[in-house]
C-alpha cells in the first residue's frame, strides 16, 4: 500500500513539474518564442524554487528517517568495549548531521537565491586564501580528534593481553554452518588442521596433542557474563565473517589461519530480553509477525513462531548460495549457569572414543561392498598424490 | 594522420593533409581513429552496459522486497533454471549482485565515464587535432567492446556467472565446489577483466601522454581546465594500480586452473581436502583493493572534473580556488593510493595496520572538504543557469557530501567492526562514488551533448529526469543507513531466516519502491538522448557561453578539429564575468586587454 502511494506521489510530481514547465513556456509565447534548449531566465526561476523544495525535502526526509527507522539501529550494546564503540559512533553521528545540516543548506540555498537572470553578472570572486586556510584547517583539527580517539579505541579492543584470564573458544566456520571447540580444563585449545579431519572429528583437531585432550566441541555457543572471551577463528572452505552485532564484534574467518577477536559480554540473554528497548522491539516484531501469519495461513500455509530475542552470531562475508542463512545462537549465561553447562557437555576424546565403539560391532558383520569403497579411497588418494605433485611442478 | 598531425610545430599548414583520403563508413563509424568518435562508442557501450547493470539491480531489489515471491519478470529474464515458477534462486540472486557491481564500476562508471569524456575533451580542451596515437585509442576501445563482450556472454553458461562478488575473494571465487558460478563463469569473468585493464592501461597512457605533450601554445599546466587535471590524474592512479589487478587476477587464474596456491591453503570442502597450502587470501584482498580503492577516485575524479567545469560555466563565475582544486585533487589521488587496507579492517591482518590505515583514510576527507566548500563557493553570489548538466552537477555535489560523511565512520576502524559489510556501507559507496558518478556522467552528457552529435537534448525532459532521480537516489539510499545500522547484512538473498531482521522489511519495501520509480524514469533519458540524437534541435557553436577551447570547433566534426590553426590560449580557463571585460565570459583563445593583468588563481 504504501509502495503505491509512493508511486502514485512520484508520478504526480513528474507530472506537475512537466506542466509547470509547460506553463511557463506557455507565459513566453507572447514575448519570445525560445526553443534554444538553453536554461531561460523562467527555467532558473522555477528550477530555484524547486532547489529550495529539494532542501525542504532533504531535512523533512532525514528527520522523518530519524523519527520513523531512528529505533531500528542498534541498541544497547551487550560488550564492554561495545560502550566505547558507541559513544564514538554518537560523536561521530553529530559531527556528521552538524556538517549535512550546513552544508546541504549552503548548497541549495545559494542555488535558490543566485538564481539567474540576464540582468545579472556574477561575482567575479576566484580565490581566497584566507577561506581555504579556514576549512582545511577545521577539517584537519577535527579529524585529528576523531583519529585519536578512534586509534585509542581501537587499540584496546584489538589487543588481547595474553597474560589475561580469559575463556579460550574457538570458533569454526563452514558452509554454512557455525560449530564452537571450547578449550576445557587447561583453558588451552589444542593443535588442528583440516587434513585431520575424520568421522566425528569434524574440525580436524590434532587429537596426538595433549591439549587437545580436554577440548569440548559444541553447536551452540555459550559465554559467560563478565568474563572476557578470546575467540579464535578459523574456517575449512571459504572466508566467512564472524559478526556478534549485539556485542559490536566482529572478524572474518580466513582459511589457513588464525583470526582472533575479544571481548566480555555485560548483559546475560535473559537480562538483555528484559531491557525496555528490546521488550518494544520484541513486541513490534511479534505483532508484524502475527500479521504475517494471518496472510500465510490464508494463503494456506502455516503461521509463524513467535519471536523471543536471542543473541546470534552471523556469517557476514559473502560465503555461498546459503550465506543469507548461516547463523548460531549465542547465549550469555552468568559464570555459574556458564559453568553448569559445560560441565554437562562432553569432550571430543569422548565423542571420538563413542563414535569408534560404536563403529566396532558395525564393522564384523561389513557388508561385501565396503571393500569396493575401499577401492575407490585408495584410488582417490593416488589421483590425489598426482595432483599435489603436478602441483608442485607447476608452483616451481 | 595521427602523428603527423601533433607536430608540435602549429605553424605549418595542416589542413591540406587531413583531407586526403576519404572516410568509408567502416574507417569512420566503426574502426575509427578519431578521438571524438571514439568517445561517443564508449559512450553508447556503457549506456548499453548501464541500462543492464541498472535492470539486475532491481531485479534483485525485488526479491529484498517480496523475499521468494513470484514473478514473471524473474522466469522471463532468468530462465526456468534460476528462476523456477518466476521464483528467484539464490545462487542467480548473488550472480546479479555480483555482475551488477562489476558492469557498474568497471564498464559504467570507469570506461562509459572516463573513457567517454577522456577521449572526448582532452584533445579539445587542449588544443590537440587528436590523441597522441589514434591508433592506440581505437584498439583500447575495441579491447573494451570485447571485455563487455565476453562478460555478457558469462551471463549464459551452464552454471551460471560469477556470483562471489564483484570483489571475488578467493577461495569463493577458485572453487566451483563453494558456487557454482565459480565454473566458466568466473573464468569468463577474469579474462573479460584482464582484456578490460589492457584496454584502460592502453586508454590511460594514451591521456597521459596527450595531456603532456600536446597542449597547444600557451596551454600551460596551470591553465589547463579542471576536467583535464582530472582525467590526467585518473590515467596516472589506473596506470599504477590496474596492473596490480591484473596480477591478483593472473594468480588466482593460476591457482584456478594450474593448482598453484597464491591464495590457498588448508581447504577441506565437499568432504575431501584440498591440495592447496601456504596461500592466503588476505594476499588477494590486498591485491584487489591496491586497485579497489584507487578504483572509486579513478571513478569519482572524472566526474569532480566535469562537475567542477560545469558549475562554473553555469554559475557565470570562475570555480572557487581554482589551485587549491587541482592540490586536493592531487592529495586525493596521493591518499587513494595508501589507503587500500580501509576495507580489511577485520580481514585478519594486523591490527596495527589497521589503525595506519584509519590514519590515512580520514586524512582523505580533508582534501574532499576543501573540494565540496569550493564548490559551495563557487555558486555563492553566481548567476546560476539552471541547465540539466547544472541541476546534475549540484546534485552530485549534495550526494557526495551526504555519502562522503559517513565514511568519517567506515573509515574508522574502531566503527567499522559493526557497520562493515552491511547495508550502511552499501548506502556509503553508493552515494558517494555510484549515485554521485552518476550524476556527473549524466551532467557530462547533458553539457556535451552538443559538441557531440551538434544537437541539444531536451531541457524539459532533463529537468523531469534529475528532479525525479534525485528523489529516488535519496529514496533508495538514506533509509539503507537504518537498517545499515540494525546490523543487516549485505548479500543476503533474504532476510526471512532471521526474525530479528523483521522489522526491516517495510523500509526494504519503500527501498525497492523508490529503485523502480527511479530506474522506470530513466527511459525519459535514454529516450532523450536516443531521440535527440536525431531529432533534436540543432545545436549553435557555444550554446553554453563557455571558454574551453571546445566550443571554438565547428558544429560539424571535422578530423584535426580545427579546420585552420589550432588556437593559441592566452588566458585561464575560468574567466566568466571578469569586470575588466563586458560578455561574462572570455574564451582561452582571447588574447589580453592592453592592461590587463595576469591573475595568479
Amino acid at each position: 500500500m504504501t509502495s503505491l502511494l509512493v508511486i502514485i506521489v512520484l508520478v504526480l510530481l513528474a507530472v506537475a513539474l512537466w506542466q509547470l514547465t509547460k506553463i511557463f513556456d506557455l507565459t513566453q509565447v507572447g514575448s519570445s518564442s525560445d526553443d534554444s534548449q538553453v536554461a531561460s531566465d523562467n527555467d532558473n526561476n522555477v528550477q530555484g524554487y524547486i532547489m529550495f523544495g529539494f532542501l525542504a525535502f532533504i531535512y523533512i526526509f532525514t528527520i522523518y528517517g530519524l523519527l520513523k527507522w531512528g529505533n531500528l539501529a542498534l541498541h544497547t550494546p551487550a560488550s564492554e568495549h561495545g560502550l566505547l564503540v558507541d559513544n564514538l559512533m554518537n560523536i561521530t553521528w553529530v559531527l556528521i548531521f552538524t556538517v549535512q545540516v550546513i552544508t546541504q543548506g549552503l548548497l541549495y540555498w545559494f542555488s535558490f537565491k543566485y538564481k539567474g537572470n540576464k540582468d545579472k553578472k556574477a561575482l567575479f570572486f576566484a580565490d581566497s586564501n584566507k577561506l581555504e586556510a579556514i576549512w582545511s584547517i577545521i577539517p584537519s583539527v577535527v579529524l585529528a580528534i576523531l583519529i585519536l580517539y578512534g586509534l585509542y579505541a581501537w587499540n584496546n579492543i584489538m589487543f588481547v593481553d595474553k597474560d589475561e584470564d580469559v575463556v579460550e573458544i574457538e570458533l569454526y566456520a563452514q558452509q554454512f554452518k557455525w560449530t564452537a571447540r571450547y578449550a576445557g580444563n587447561d583453558n588451552t585449545l589444542g593443535k588442528a588442521n583440516v587434513r585431520l579431519i575424520e568421522g566425528v572429528n569434524t574440525l580436524g583437531v590434532d587429537m596426538s596433542d595433549k591439549n587437545s585432550e580436554d577440548d569440548i566441541v559444541v553447536t551452540e555457543l555459550h559465554i559467560p557474563k563478565g568474563k572476557k572471551v578470546h575467540f579464535k577463528m578459523r574456517s575449512q572452505d571459504v572466508l566467512h565473517s564472524a559478526y556478534f552485532p549485539h556485542f559490536r564484534a566482529q572478524m572474518n574467518c580466513v582459511p589457513g589461519m588464525v583470526t582472533e577477536f575479544a571481548f566480555v559480554p555485560t548483559y546475560t540473554t535473559a537480562e538483555y530480553r528484559e531491557l525496555d528497548f528490546m521488550k518494544e522491539k520484541v513486541a513490534h516484531i511479534n505483532k508484524l509477525r502475527a500479521e504475517k501469519s494471518v496472510e500465510l495461513v490464508a494463503k494456506g500455509g502455516t503461521a509463524l513462531d513467535p519471536y523471543t530475542f536471542d543473541y546470534l552470531l552471523l556469517c557476514n562475508k559473502i560465503c555461498g548460495a546459503s550465506h543469507y542463512n548461516m547463523q548460531m545462537k549465542v547465549v550469555v549465561d552468568t559464570p555459574e549457569d556458564y559453568k553448569k553447562w559445560l560441565s554437562e557437555k562432553t569432550t571430543l576424546a569422548q565423542d571420538i572414543a563413542a563414535a569408534k565403539a560404536a563403529e566396532k560391532p558395525a564393522e564384523g558383520t561389513a557388508p561385501a561392498g565396503d571393500s569396493s569403497s575401499k577401492v575407490i579411497d585408495t584410488v582417490k588418494a593416488v589421483v590425489d598424490t598426482v595432483k599435489a605433485a603436478v602441483a608442485k611442478v607447476a608452483m616451481k | 594522420m595521427s602523428a603527423e598531425a601533433h607536430d608540435h610545430d602549429h605553424g605549418h599548414d595542416h589542413h591540406e593533409h587531413e583531407h586526403h583520403h576519404k572516410d568509408t563508413f567502416i574507417t569512420k563509424y566503426i574502426f575509427s581513429i578519431d578521438h571524438k568518435m571514439i568517445a561517443k562508442q564508449y559512450l553508447i557501450t556503457g549506456i548499453v552496459m548501464g541500462v543492464i547493470g541498472i535492470a539486475m539491480s532491481l531485479l534483485f531489489r525485488m526479491q529484498l522486497a517480496w523475499p521468494e515471491e513470484s514473478f514473471k519478470i524473474f522466469n522471463v529474464l532468468l530462465g526456468d533454471k534460476f528462476a523456477p515458477d518466476g521464483v528467484m534462486a539464490n545462487d542467480i540472486y548473488l550472480a546479479l549482485v555480483t555482475i551488477h557491481g562489476t558492469i557498474m564500476v568497471f564498464f559504467v562508471l570507469t570506461a562509459g565515464l572516463s573513457g567517454t569524456f577522456s577521449n572526448l575533451l582532452i584533445p579539445l580542451q587542449i588544443g590537440a587535432r587528436d590523441m597522441a596515437s589514434g591508433f592506440m585509442n581505437m584498439i583500447s576501445y575495441w579491447l573494451f567492446f570485447l571485455s563487455a563482450v565476453v562478460m555478457l556472454c558469462s551471463l549464459f553458461v551452464e552454471a551460471g556467472p560469477a556470483s562471489a562478488g564483484w570483489t571475488i575473494y578467493p577461495p569463493l571465487s577458485a572453487l566451483p565446489q563453494a558456487i557454482p558460478g565459480s565454473g566458466a563463469g568466473m573464468t569468463l569473468w577474469l579474462v573479460s577483466m584482464a582484456i578490460f585493464i589492457a584496454s584502460s592501461l592502453m586508454g590511460s597512457l594514451n591521456y597521459i601522454v596527450t595531456v603532456i605533450n600536446l597542449r597547444t601554445k600557451g596551454m600551460s599546466m596551470t591553465r589547463l581546465p579542471l576536467t583535464i587535471w582530472t582525467f590526467f590524474v585518473t590515467a596516472i592512479i589506473g596506470v599504477i594500480s590496474f596492473p596490480v589487478l591484473l596480477s591478483a587476477a593472473l594468480l588466482l587464474i593460476f591457482d584456478r586452473s594450474f593448482g598453484t596456491s597464491f591464495f590457498l591453503s588448508d581447504i577441506y570442502i565437499a568432504g575431501e581436502v584440498l591440495h592447496y597450502q601456504g596461500g592466503s587470501p588476505v594476499l588477494f584482498e590486498h591485491l584487489f583493493w591496491f586497485l579497489g580503492h584507487p578504483e572509486v577516485y579513478i571513478v569519482i575524479l572524472p566526474a569532480m572534473g566535469l562537475v567542477s567545469e560545469i558549475m562554473a560555466t553555469n554559475s557565470r563565475k570562475p570555480i572557487f580556488g581554482y589551485r587549491a582544486m587541482i592540490m586536493s585533487v592531487l592529495a586525493i589521488a596521493f591518499l587513494s593510493t595508501i589507503v587500500w587496507g580501509h576495507h580489511m579492517f577485520l580481514s585478519g591482518m594486523n591490527p596495527f595496520l589497521g589503525s595506519v590505515f584509519t590514519f590515512t583514510t580520514l586524512l582523505i576527507a580533508i582534501p574532499s572538504a576543501v573540494k565540496a566548500f569550493n564548490w559551495i563557493t563557487t555558486l555563492w553570489k553566481g548567476n546560476l543557469q539552471f541547465n540539466p548538466a547544472m541541476l546534475f552537477s549540484i546534485g552530485m555535489v549534495s550526494t557526495f557530501i551526504t555519502g562522503g560523511l559517513t565514511g568519517i565512520i567506515l573509515g574508522d576502524s574502531t566503527l567499522d567492526i559493526n557497520v562493515h559489510d552491511t547495508y550502511f556501507v552499501i548506502a556509503h559507496f553508493h552515494l558517494v562514488m555510484g549515485i554521485s558518478a552518476l550524476y556527473g556522467m549524466f551532467a557530462g552528457i547533458y553539457h556535451w551533448f552538443p559538441k557531440m552529435y551538434g544537437r541539444m537534448l531536451n531541457k524539459n525532459l532533463g529537468y523531469i529526469h534529475f528532479w525525479v532521480t534525485a528523489v529516488c537516489a535519496y529514496g533508495v539510499f538514506f533509509p539503507m543507513h537504518f537498517i545499515g545500522l540494525a546490523g543487516l547484512p549485505r548479500r543476503y538473498y533474504t532476510n526471512t531466516n532471521f526474525p530479528l531482521f523483521d522489522d526491516l522489511q517495510n523500509v526494504n519495501v519503500l527501498i525497492t519502491t523508490f529503485a523502480l520509480v527511479g530506474g522506470a524514469f530513466q527511459l525519459v533519458f535514454l529516450y532523450n538522448f536516443f531521440s535527440s540524437i536525431f531529432y533534436g534541435k540543432k545545436a549553435v557553436q557555444n550554446p553554453w557561453k563557455s571558454t574551453t577551447l571546445e566550443w571554438t570547433t565547428p558544429v560539424e566534426h571535422i578530423h584535426g578539429n580545427w579546420p585552420g590553426e589550432i588556437p593559441h590560449v592566452y588566458r585561464w580557463p575560468y574567466d566568466y564575468s571578469n569586470p575588466n571585460h563586458d560578455v561574462d565570459f572570455v574564451p582561452q583563445n582571447v588574447p589580453m586587454k592592453e592592461g590587463e593583468e595576469v591573475l595568479h588563481h
